[in-house]
């Protein structure tokens, strides 16, 4: 019972301070790095949840997949740093205004959730009015009954998305 | 056991923490790195309100999130490239061409 407790605060700090990191940091390299442990931690969170699938496929397609395609972006463009020195300087009006504006707008944002979640019914200990439905067997047959119109849908978004990313990026003229 | 409300406090959490990303930062790529952890918070209370009511539903709609998550980071790392291309600069406020 405490040793549920106690893993949900390692890993939530893990996630926490993971998140903050690819806030914080002006490398994006760095950036990417902090978000692939922010992710294992988020991981954790699942299989603690009863969706080890779910923390599978966190991890290899997001950690895997995703982020090794960020920092090949990041690589590739070979800008580690955040280059808008010159930019402040030519164009002070957007610096101050939008900048805080959206400091404080992500605060409000947490303020009012936290204060949404202040007010929900204790519920008792999550799981414990249903048992947990988290076998691979029946994620699949859900999938392929219930949500079959929208798996199908993911299929043309994708292809869609690859299409775009080659017209995109490629070189133009050759 | 962990009560519900700790996972939907701390996917609370991560979502300002990414929104704060987004407005703070200045290089597109970290832009879209704070949209990704906005997608994994909202992805957290899924996994946890499935849980709750005992359904596989929001592990499910989680797949679909990481899915569009995927084709997003293509698409959008293509156009940062592109944009790059350019303006041989990351920063946002380096392409405001079509700004009024």
């Amino acid at each position: 019972m405490a040793f549920d407790l106690i893993a949900f605060y390692v890993f939530a700090a893990i996630t926490v301070l993971g998140a903050l990191a690819v806030v914080g940091q002006r490398n994006p390299v760095y950036s990417v790095v902090a978000i692939v442990g922010s992710f294992c931690g988020l991981s954790g969170l699942y299989v603690l949840l009863d969706a080890p699938f779910v923390a599978v496929v966190q991890i290899i397609i997001y950690a895997g997949a995703i982020l090794v395609l960020f920092l090949f972006t990041v690589m590739l463009l070979n800008a580690s740093r955040e280059d808008g020195a010159e930019w402040d300087r030519s164009h002070p009006y957007y610096r101050p205004g939008p900048t805080r504006l959206g400091g404080v707008l992500a605060v409000v944002l947490l303020g009012q959730l936290l204060w949404a979640m202040s007010r929900i019914a204790d519920t008792g200990g999550i799981g414990e009015q249903q048992p947990a439905a988290s076998s691979v067997r029946l994620l699949g047959r859900v999938l392929f009954t219930d949500y079959m119109f929208a798996f199908e849908v993911t299929s043309i978004l994708i292809i869609a998305a690859m299409v775009g990313a080659v017209v995109l990026a490629g070189r133009k003229g050759n | 056991m962990v009560p519900i409300t700790h996972y939907l406090i701390l996917s609370g959490i991560l979502f300002a923490i990414g929104t704060a990303g987004v407005f703070l930062r200045r290089n597109v790529i970290t832009l879209l790195l704070s949209v990704e952890v906005m997608l994994n918070a909202v992805n957290l209370s899924f996994v946890a309100f499935g849980r709750q009511f005992g359904t596989v539903d929001g592990q499910i709609i989680t797949f679909f999130v990481m899915t569009v998550a995927a084709a997003e980071a293509a698409v959008g790392l293509a156009i940062v490239i592109a944009l790059f291309r350019h303006r041989e600069s990351l920063s946002p406020e380096a392409f405001t061409n079509l700004k009024w």
